[in-house]
């Protein structure tokens, strides 16, 4: 038998019950390897239930910081017995499958080309302790335990793991240390050079975080300075919102009173999120919301609202497997359409598309300036992998002489100096951007109606065909100006020659790097933009005009990306080569690869072999 | 389309406390149905704010979609306003409460903009007392899209198409009580004299204050066969009895009978005196008024008047602990932890 050799380069998947416990372990092994410097990169693949289905955590080590999906697992630790076989199968010829022998192995597990590694975790566990609840907990921690051995992971990492854990209640890190040892000491005895998998500590990481996304973007709401927030309870964004209000709680408490700088406020349904979103933006306080798929479907009216009475709101949404309910605990990036054209008549919303935590940091904070700058909905699109896991990161940065830019905000001084009439949707600087004032401002001037129904420069309402195309024109002008200000894709030209290029935006992004990075080396250079944001800057059309043929990497059924880049730019479809991922896990790199190989081949035979 | 008013002043208008004339308070001119019900609403409005020297810049307007959210335009030229979509105020108007507490927040709803589309968010509004004035123009049908019955239409009532409403009516006072409102009152839109102080006093109060007023549309359900007509509200009208609002810093002028009137004292310290029709009576008390309703509408009478007041009730900025500055007051100072305390953050995710 050939058995998998790597230092700092494989898959290992755990497979438990939802509920057991697991997830603390699970997190202790993946928390290990980074302090240990390797870029790791955790996945938790989980049920919509509390308790009791099966749930996976993969984890990837991957010292060249590869941190998207690979495929295929080099090791399973399996300790769930619904879906031992299944895990079984699934283990890479060559690989390991750990398990938990208190129960013989099915018959049918009979593959001579893995390696069987079994060890009695409930037997020890139940041997051990006493406790029936901490069992459950501890019969996890054993099998890290023997990891630390199978693996090569420094114990004296877990333990101090373990000690900053329970550094408030230290009575607690003992069973857990204990436990630790049983694997260690059962490890050592029954498995001399069983596993080939290892790890070596690297120090790669000396600056990175590792954190999950949602937290990121709370805490970025949190430094933008908002001060409202509506939500309704949806995995995956519920996180957003508890990162937001637990944040909160440290930072935005008034020193000589207590109270909070800041109302947070569970709405009854998504509507009324966005409402309170829109209410509070409108009377000039910074607010956002956080949502998935089907909260975007029931915000779409009040999004037209905010688009046509040009009220700036932030919205995250953490998007999931649709259409409907779908899988509302698996990844997609499939409201791309749904939010960017959100609501009847014409509309069109600002995108942001971050890829990691910092981003979400940053990106987050960006989007309650342009919102402001722009008077306008600006959506945060991240999805559950990003939102729900942790990521390796580059740490988070705030600027202390960043500004927030409020926009066009007339103050009563200003509107005591205005020399000619003012009109709220009075476009005098040529950019779409009109002048808002903040009611309550000033005794006598600024006063206006807001309303979704047509209105002309003074916020009049009017049914005069003229005075509403003179508007909806004006909004379009605002578009433009909008691409001026979102963020700049990130284009690598691998060759200024080659005609190739791939486009791919938030998750996809460290799958898609990976596999380009492999057909370079193989001799195959396609130049890439990884996408900000939507509207595209000028830039990134002219990343499109310069390519004849490019492949758009994402994670959707009806290549969503695709369909805005082509309606919003008039750009050929032809050009642009879908590549799509839906089944709802984070794409790989083994997937991207094989379809980028393929999609070479047909053109290179219909096209006659150009580059 | 709005039209403007001409501005010509009569010689003799006064000022009120705050230096502001009547028409400070007007807006402009409606484009209803003339003899429409919503229009002497927003007189009343004009009349309560011009009276209780509220300054327009302090108010913020808001309403739904309907005829009578259509009328925020027509009063309180000088305030903000934000017309939102169909029964989406209540969420509007918490988001704009919570972002500045220090305004006063009027709602305007229609019957079909709350018993119906916006149920859901009529009823969280009240369950979180948010600190507004909650008026709805009820004219048991949906005026704007020509005459449909709404859910607060009587069984049995039938407007200008002459079909008589099979299905049960929602009583809105009845059910703001149960949902944790703090101050209901139920008024008419022809009775001038008690709707402009219950206006004030809904003004004076802290807290969520619903106005469940009676509006006849007179284009589609001022029928003879309507229970929403203006000859039935006035024939069959029941008051809870009559009542003063004496102002913060009022004299009071008149000598209440102890026993037969109640006083309460309203948030702002202003005084609202009940003379009521019947003894055991009490305002204050969920029970009982709901139970008032219930006896009225078995006499086949309809209550207006005061119907429960909780004066001292917290409202949603109290219950979740805000500062008492207004939240869009705060600036970047106040709001952003800054770099050091981000490389702390950063610390606990290593
Ligand atoms: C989402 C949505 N559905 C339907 C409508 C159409 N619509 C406009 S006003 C209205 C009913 C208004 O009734 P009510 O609130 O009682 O106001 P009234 O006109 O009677 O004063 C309806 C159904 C709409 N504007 N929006
Ligand atoms: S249709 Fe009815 S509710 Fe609407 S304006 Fe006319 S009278 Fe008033
Ligand atoms: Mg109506």
């Amino acid at each position: 038998m050939n058995r998998i050799e790597r230092v700092n380069d494989f898959v290992i998947r755990f497979a438990n019950v939802n509920g057991s416990g697991s997830a603390s372990a699970n997190n202790l092994f993946a928390q290990a390897i980074f302090r240990m410097g390797i870029p790791v990169s955790p996945k938790n693949i989980f049920p919509s239930n509390i308790q009791g289905l099966p749930t996976w955590y993969e984890v990837r080590v991957n010292e060249k910081g590869y941190l998207g999906r690979r495929g295929g697992y080099d090791m399973v630790v399996a300790v769930n017995g619904q879906t031992l076989l299944k895990d079984y199968n699934e283990v890479a010829s060559g690989g390991y499958f750990f398990y938990d022998s208190t129960r013989v192995l099915p018959d049918e597990c009979q593959r001579t080309d893995i390696t069987v590694l079994g060890m009695p975790l409930t037997e020890l566990c139940n041997e051990a302790f006493e406790n029936p609840k901490l069992r459950q907990l501890l019969k996890n921690i054993i099998y890290v335990g023997a990891l630390s051995h199978l693996l090569d992971i420094e114990f004296s990492v877990l333990t101090d793991s373990i000690q900053r854990q329970f550094k408030k209640k230290p009575k607690l890190a003992e069973p857990n240390i204990q436990a630790l040892e049983i694997g260690l000491n059962y490890a050592r005895e029954h498995f001399t050079d069983s596993c080939r998998l290892s790890v070596v500590r690297r120090d790669l990481l000396t600056d990175a975080i590792i954190m999950d996304g949602n937290s990121a973007t709370g805490l970025g709401a949190l430094y933008a300075g908002a001060t409202v927030a509506g939500w309704y309870p949806i995995t995956p964004s519920t996180s957003v919102i508890e990162a937001f209000e637990r944040f909160a709680g440290r930072y935005r408490i008034e020193d000589e009173t207590g109270r909070r700088k800041v109302a947070i406020i569970q709405a009854e349904d998504e509507l009324a999120a966005l409402g309170m979103v829109i209410g509070a933006a409108w009377n000039g306080a910074r607010s956002f919301t956080a949502t998935s798929g089907p909260g975007i479907s029931l915000m779409s009216e009040f999004l037209g609202l905010a688009y046509f009475s040009e009220v700036p709101v932030v919205l995250i949404d953490v998007q999931r497997t649709g259409p409907s309910t779908g899988m509302p605990t698996r990844t997609q990036q499939s409201d791309l359409i749904a939010a960017a054209y959100a609501s009847h008549g014409d509309t069109r919303n600002v995108l942001l598309f971050p890829c990691d935590p910092a981003e979400c940091f940053e990106l987050t904070a960006q989007a309650f300036d342009l919102a402001e700058r722009l008077q306008t909905p600006v959506l945060v699109m991240t999805d559950l992998d990003l939102g729900m896991n942790d990521h390796v990161s580059r740490p988070l940065v705030w600027d202390d002489k960043r500004r927030y830019d409020r926009g066009k905000v007339l103050s009563a001084e200003q509107l005591d100096a205005l020399e000619t009439r003012w009109g709220r949707y009075l476009d005098i600087d040529g950019d779409g951007i009109c002048y808002r004032t903040i009611p309550g401002t000033h005794p006598t001037q600024g006063a206006y109606f807001t309303r979704g129904t047509s209105h002309d420069e003074y916020a009049a309402y009017t049914e005069d065909s003229g005075a509403y195309e003179r508007n909806m024109i004006r909004l379009l002008t605002k578009w433009d100006t909008a691409k001026t200000m979102v963020p700049e894709p990130h284009i690598t030209i691998r060759d200024p020659q080659s005609k190739v290029g791939a486009i791919f935006f938030g998750t996809t992004t460290h799958s898609a790097y990976e596999a380009i990075n492999r057909l370079e080396e193989e001799g195959t250079a396609i130049n890439t933009m990884r996408l900000l944001s939507f509207p595209l800057t000028a830039t990134a059309l002219d990343f499109i005009n310069s390519h004849d043929m490019i492949f758009v990497i994402e994670q959707n059924r009806d290549s969503q990306l695709k369909t805005l880049i082509v309606t919003d730019n008039g750009i050929l479809p032809n050009k642009l080569v879908p590549l799509t991922n839906f089944d709802g896990m984070p794409i790989t790199a083994d997937y991207i690869t094989e379809k980028l190989e393929a999609g070479l081949a047909v053109s290179t035979t219909t096209t006659g072999g150009s580059k | 389309m709005s039209y403007t008013r001409p501005t010509f002043r009569h010689p003799e208008q006064q000022r009120n406390d705050k230096g502001y004339f009547r028409r400070d308070y007007e807006g402009a001119i409606s484009t209803l149905c003339a003899g429409c019900g919503h229009d002497s609403i927003s007189t009343a409005i004009v009349q309560a704010c011009f009276e209780m020297a509220v300054e327009p810049h302090r108010v913020a307007k808001l309403s739904g979609i309907g005829c009578s959210s259509k009328t925020p335009a027509y009063f309180l030229g000088k305030s903000h306003g934000f017309n939102s979509v169909h029964g989406r105020m209540p969420s509007i108007a918490t988001g704009a409460n919570m972002a500045n507490r220090d305004l006063l927040y009027i709602g305007v709803s229609g019957d079909g903009d709350t018993a119906s589309i916006g149920m859901g968010q009529f009823a969280h509004a009240l369950r979180r007392n948010l600190n507004m004035n909650y008026i709805v123009m009820n004219n048991g049908c949906y005026g704007l899209t020509k005459g449909q019955d709404s859910a607060t239409a009587d069984k049995g009532s039938a407007g200008k198409k002459g079909t008589p409403n099979p299905f049960e009516s929602i009583d809105l006072c009845e059910l703001a009580i149960e949902l944790g409102a703090s101050f209901v009152a139920r008024s008419f839109s022809g009775d001038k004299q008690q709707l402009v102080p219950l206006l004030k006093a809904a003004i004076s109060h802290n807290g969520l204050a619903f106005l469940d007023v009676i509006s006849p549309c007179v284009t589609f359900n001022n029928t003879a066969t309507s229970t929403k007509s203006y000859q039935y509200v006035r024939e069959h009208s029941e008051a809870t009895g009559t009542f003063d609002f004496i102002p913060l810093q009022r004299e009071i002028l008149t000598r209440y009978e102890p026993g037969t009137t109640q006083a309460i004292t309203m948030h702002d310290g202003s005084l609202l005196y009940l003379e009521k029709l019947e003894q055991s009576f009490d305002v204050t008390s969920r029970r009982r008024s709901v139970d008032k309703l219930e006896e009225a509408k078995e006499n086949g009478r309809l209550l207006t008047g005061v119907i429960y007041v909780k004066p001292d009730s917290q409202d949603t900025h109290d219950i979740i602990n805000t500062t008492l500055r207004p939240l869009n007051s705060l600036d970047q100072s106040d709001l952003c932890p800054g770099s050091e305390v981000l490389a702390a953050i950063n610390e606990n995710y290593r």
